[in-house]
């Protein structure tokens, strides 16, 4: 599976979904008008990633900013990734927070309490 | 008509003005005034959680309006905006006031009052509970808006939403909000 790269711009994120390893990242600003076509083509390519997926994906979320619209569309991310985690395949995500980024950090509880998979809140100390 | 849509912004203004914007609301307005406004809250070396949150209000109190805001009736002052919109921001002594101001079918006004009644009555885990079922349960509309941009406006200040709504004739109303941003109460 050819791997996803996207270099980030002031709001949409850098995207670095390489199936070869199970290692996805997503990071920076996430603030675009029209999230759902930014993240349509992430998820129908996590479609095809969830047929053969690797024994282990690691989700690295390092997100400085999201809008709402956005949160909808990571839950989408998020929800394939627990169908992953369904069918007996380990999935980790990494929340990332800046340290006094309590938003962030409650942002990540969110998704923690709607997602079944592991999440590990991850404090960035600058 | 005497109808002044500017007239409740010089009446809420309070403070030192940030940025004040009246006219078409697109993607290119929305990043130059979250531009503008993130440089100036650096270079006033404000700290960065209070500007991490006026930058989060701001972002979809812009796209808000980019989404929701109606046409401007026909014989509004200005008839070429496809989204007119204005917006202002004023340092305050607790920290920022952002207001914001609309068109909005008369029709409509009840269903958003409603809205913004329930937001304001509700406690802080209230907000959150209905933020993540907001999250998890609500398609985005056709607009594009996700429903839960004036929910995470409430629960990231913590402040209650401050709104009017005025009539301009039988049909169009004027919606304003103002949003005061500070540090967590």
């Amino acid at each position: 599976m050819e791997p996803i790269i996207i270099e980030g711009t002031p709001k949409t994120p850098t995207i670095k979904f390489d199936a070869s390893q199970g290692v996805f990242e997503i990071k920076g600003r996430s603030i675009p008008e029209n999230s759902v076509e930014f993240y349509k083509p992430l998820v129908d390519w996590l479609d095809l990633y969830k047929e053969a997926p690797l024994g282990k994906t690691v989700v690295n979320i390092k997100l400085e900013y999201f809008n709402t619209s956005s949160s909808k569309c990571i839950l989408d991310v998020f929800k394939k990734l627990e169908s992953i985690h369904k069918a007996k395949h380990d999935v980790e995500v990494n929340w990332y927070y800046e340290e006094d980024d309590e938003d962030m950090l409650e942002a990540g509880e969110d998704y923690e309490s709607i997602i079944r998979v592991p999440f590990k809140m991850i404090e960035i100390v600058e | 008509m005497s109808f002044n849509v500017e007239s409740y912004f010089s009446d809420a203004a309070i403070g030192s003005p940030i940025l004040y914007y009246k006219g078409n609301i697109d993607s290119d307005l929305i990043n130059k005034v979250l531009d503008t406004v993130e440089g100036k809250l650096i270079k006033v070396k404000e700290h960065s959680k209070l500007r991490k949150k006026v930058y989060n209000v701001l972002v979809e109190s812009l796209q808000n309006l980019y989404h929701h805001v109606d046409k401007v009736p026909p014989d509004f002052e200005d008839r070429i905006s496809e989204r007119f919109g204005i917006l202002s921001i004023n340092k305050v002594e607790k920290g920022y006031k952002i207001m914001t101001g609309n068109f909005i079918r008369t029709g409509d006004v009840a269903r958003l009052e409603e809205k913004i009644r329930k937001i304001n009555s509700s406690s802080h885990e209230e907000i959150t509970e209905l933020y993540k079922f907001i999250l998890n349960h609500q398609r985005i509309s056709s607009k594009g808006g996700g429903g839960l941009g004036l929910v995470d406006m409430a629960r990231k200040t913590g402040n209650k939403l401050d709104y009017l709504f005025k009539e301009y004739d039988d049909d169009n109303s004027f919606f304003y909000l103002n949003v005061l941003v500070s540090e967590k109460n």
